[in-house]
């Protein structure tokens, strides 16, 4: 350690997630935003936001509460329309195309065959009177899976994925701890086999020791599958476990961009110092 | 392939805003290459920079000027000025780092931890929990502990850990962060041949050894880092 | 007040006025071109609660005419409370000529099953409709659900039977089980037993559905694809009986439980009156007939 300073540089770079060999060849990003704004009347969401999400890679967005990290998450996920700015996506065909020029039906497909969405709350995710493996196969039929056996099979073994007994396949979210909703929520998103899944702040509300083991889980799958993700947190040992790059936003904008690990351990904006002198006290 | 990794003119400081944007240089015109085949020693007293410059090359920390020229899957690449995904297959494929400390993840057992750098390369699971048990065997890492997450390890277990996950794959560069501090005389001496056996298969090392008996016995080369003093008046 | 006795109408033939027949006649023209779609139209008030068929007496009111007869039945009798009612509410308003023959009715207005006679062509089957909507068990938004219908998003459908397979080991939805229109529309067959919805596919006879409370009409045109929704491993199945009507003895009719004492005795019937009628007249009988019962 060279320099103490007010900023913590005890953290080593070594362990995170290593991309998967086969997606560094990929030339193109899975996603690009460019110059996505959202304004709210003269309110500014985000403003001139570019990125890209390349396949595998996680990429991890934080900041503090209306920093427009949710924002810029709705937008590139079509869930909200930007005022200006386009997104594309690289489809399983490996087209090009725009998000916002596609019919709402085949948005919807993409949605719900080669994306995932993980809210932060649970509830926003699950159908929450319906048992566990009907959420899981939901995604299954909504696609044309119509052998219940197969279908109740796909969805048990999802939920020993997520390390949900399957014996719990015919209970009720309901009857679920918050940190269980949240596993089921997750399978419920990965049983079609997702390129890519958004997650708003998936550890949020849940007690400490829950959210290790849901990070673990996480951190197992993405890597298992090969998942490209976009985290939005606040939390940034929640990135620094999961994310490959980060993207640090303040105030609509993003403000420093990098390696998780580079960006953490020699922030260079002075809000990115702040945060992590702010956060990383542990 | 003979200098896979050339430092030029690199400099380093922080800027602290929280402290009214005071500007701490680190180092300055650091200026050296690495061979293969060798082990080149940063040396120097605490404080002056050696894990700082360890960091750059490994594009934990950013560089202010200068070039970090490394040979990565056949091309010349500036590692200064290096996208984070190019690092991320830098370190993936070229340049190997055994950390001082390991960053424990719960849950994950010792053995897919030192197995990891190998799967991600495309090595089936089972043959990389081989070679990593192999390791653990070497390093003389008590097999009761194989299977259980490294977290409540103990130091010298923790970095026996560490090392075998650094030396698992075959990157032609190895950065080596004090990766024997906690360990006793029988354990340094097993390190002192892995590096051995590092060198003879041509790839080059640089590390930080604080002690100097481990030092001798490893280093072909030391850099002193005393000479990439910043100014005083920068 | 004395009011004398004039020339003039006090009410509109067949009881609504003609603009909101009109208006009707529209939506009904629109259901049958999109079939399965739920159309919304302006429902009126009608001189009946909710719940009695309001919907489903708006749509013969405005499709019937003079030369109409007209049957109605209520869980397939022409004889309860509400099919009595509404046949003589049209007897009056519409001074049409009204029958229990399915054979020899134009408009049949049904609560709740489809007779056992096959219905042929030139012959509309009005359906009284409380909820039109198929989706709404799972997703409450009147907004989604007709987002998902126009997207043909019907997983959810699914799920629901799904979940019937789940808690009982087979699909347990016995009536209002739900259909695909023409490979298009999922669409909610009003309360019928399942049992009725083979009637439904190919059916010669015009449909209509008619939901008033819900404001929404739909139609099945004649020879119209209606295809129940199953999985491949637990296919559709209709209701089987054990045994033959106890009165008629017909087979493979849908039949009613009759409780007779407080004994536990009990006798399964016809739920089709006019069909068990006319098989009787016709010298078939059942266990039970000719005895007791017709005393």
């Amino acid at each position: 350690m060279t320099v103490a300073g007010s900023v913590s540089h005890i953290e080593e770079p070594v362990d995170r997630p290593a991309i998967p060999a086969a997606d560094a060849t990929e030339e193109k990003p899975l996603l690009s935003a460019s110059g996505v704004s959202k304004f709210y009347g003269s309110r500014i969401g985000c403003e001139d936001v570019s990125i890209d999400i390349w396949p595998g890679e996680v990429l991890a967005v934080v900041g503090e509460s209306g920093s427009g990290k949710t924002t810029l998450l709705n937008c590139i996920s079509t869930r909200l329309m930007p005022t200006t700015g386009t997104v594309t996506y690289r489809m399983r065909d490996g087209q090009t195309r725009d998000l916002y020029r596609m019919g709402e039906a085949e948005r919807r497909f993409l949605m719900r065959t080669d994306w995932g969405f993980v809210h932060q709350n649970p509830a926003d995710g699950l159908r929450m009177t319906v048992s566990a493996g009907a959420n899981v196969g939901e995604r299954l039929m909504a696609t044309g899976a119509r052998h219940y056996g197969d279908i109740r099979a796909t969805a048990g073994d999802w939920l020993g994925r997520v390390e949900i007994a399957e014996d719990r396949i015919d209970d009720q979210p309901r009857a679920f701890s918050g940190g269980m909703r949240q596993r089921l929520q997750i399978a419920r998103n990965l049983v079609t086999g997702p390129r890519l899944v958004f997650m708003d702040e998936p550890t949020g509300g849940l007690d400490v020791s829950v959210q290790a083991r849901l990070l673990d889980l996480l951190r197992g799958l993405v890597t298992d599958l090969g998942l490209a993700v976009v985290v939005v947190t606040h939390d940034l040992a929640v990135a620094r476990l999961l994310s490959h790059r980060m993207v640090v936003m303040k105030d609509g904008r993003v403000i420093e961009t990098g390696l998780t690990d580079r960006v953490l351990d020699d922030p260079r904006a002075p809000y990115t110092q702040l945060l992590v002198s702010s956060i990383l006290q542990a | 392939m003979a200098v896979p990794l050339i430092v030029s003119g690199v400099s380093k400081s922080f800027t602290m805003h929280l402290r009214g944007g005071v500007r701490i240089p680190v180092v300055d015109a650091v200026h050296f290459s690495i061979e293969a085949g060798q082990c080149a020693v940063l040396s120097g007293p605490s404080g002056v920079g050696k894990s700082s410059i360890l960091k750059m090359l490994y594009g934990n920390y950013a560089v202010d000027v200068g070039q970090i020229l490394i040979r990565h899957n056949g091309t010349l690449l500036d590692l200064a000025q290096a996208e984070p995904r190019q690092v991320m297959a830098v370190r993936r494929d070229t340049i190997g780092y055994v950390s001082q400390f390991l960053r424990a993840v719960p849950r994950v057992s010792a053995l897919d931890v030192a197995a990891e750098p190998l799967v991600q390369r495309g090595t089936d699971s089972d043959t990389a929990r081989r070679r990593a048990a192999d390791l653990f065997a070497r390093l003389n890492l008590p097999e009761k502990l194989w299977e259980l997450p490294p977290a409540t390890f103990s130091g010298g277990e923790q970095q026996r850990v560490n090392i075998a996950r650094g030396f698992i794959t075959d990157h032609p560069i190895l950065l080596l962060d004090e990766p024997t501090a906690s360990l006793d005389a029988a354990n340094r001496a097993v390190v002192v041949a892995m590096i051995g056996e590092k060198k003879a298969d041509g790839v080059a090392l640089l590390g930080i050894f604080h002690d100097a008996d481990l030092r001798e016995a490893v280093a072909d080369r030391i850099i002193d880092v005393t000479g990439f003093a910043p100014k005083k008046a920068a | 007040m004395t009011m004398q006795p004039t020339d003039l109408a006090t009410y509109n033939f067949a009881y609504l006025d003609e603009q909101t027949k009109r208006m009707i006649r529209r939506a009904i023209l629109k259901a049958i071109a999109i079939p399965g779609y739920q159309v919304p139209f302006a429902s009126r008030e009608m001189p009946m609660p909710y719940g009695w068929g309001t919907g489903g007496v708006q749509v013969t009111a405005s499709i019937i005419g003079p030369d109409d007869t007209l049957k109605v039945i209520d869980q397939g009798a022409d004889d309860t409370t509400n099919a009595v009612s509404i046949r003589a509410f049209f007897a009056k308003v519409a001074e049409v000529s009204t029958t229990t023959s399915t054979a020899d009715a134009t408009i049949i207005q049904t609560r709740h099953r489809i007779p056992e006679e096959k219905l042929g062509e030139g012959q509309i089957l009005v359906y009284q409709v409380p909820i039109p909507e198929p989706l709404r068990f799972l997703e409450p938004r009147e907004t989604e659900t007709r987002k998902m219908h126009a997207l043909e998003d019907y997983g959810l459908m699914h799920v629901k039977l799904y979940e019937d397979i789940a808690r009982n080991g087979h699909i347990a939805t016995t009536y209002a089980y739900p259909v695909k229109i023409e490979g298009r529309y999922v669409m909610d067959p009003s309360p019928t037993p399942k049992f009725d919805n083979p009637k439904m596919d190919q059916s010669e006879a015009l449909q209509l559905f008619g939901a008033g409370r819900e404001k929404r009409i739909y139609a099945v045109p004649p020879y119209t694809s209606v295809v129940s929704l199953d999985f491949e491993d637990y296919p559709f199945e209709v209701n089987r009986f054990d045994q033959p009507c106890a009165l008629c003895g017909a087979e493979g009719v849908y039949l009613d439980e009759v409780v007779l004492d407080d004994r536990g005795g009990r006798m399964f019937v016809c739920s089709d009156t006019d069909h068990c009628e006319k098989r009787r007249a016709a010298g078939h009988k059942g266990t039970m007939a000719g005895g007791e019962i017709g005393q």
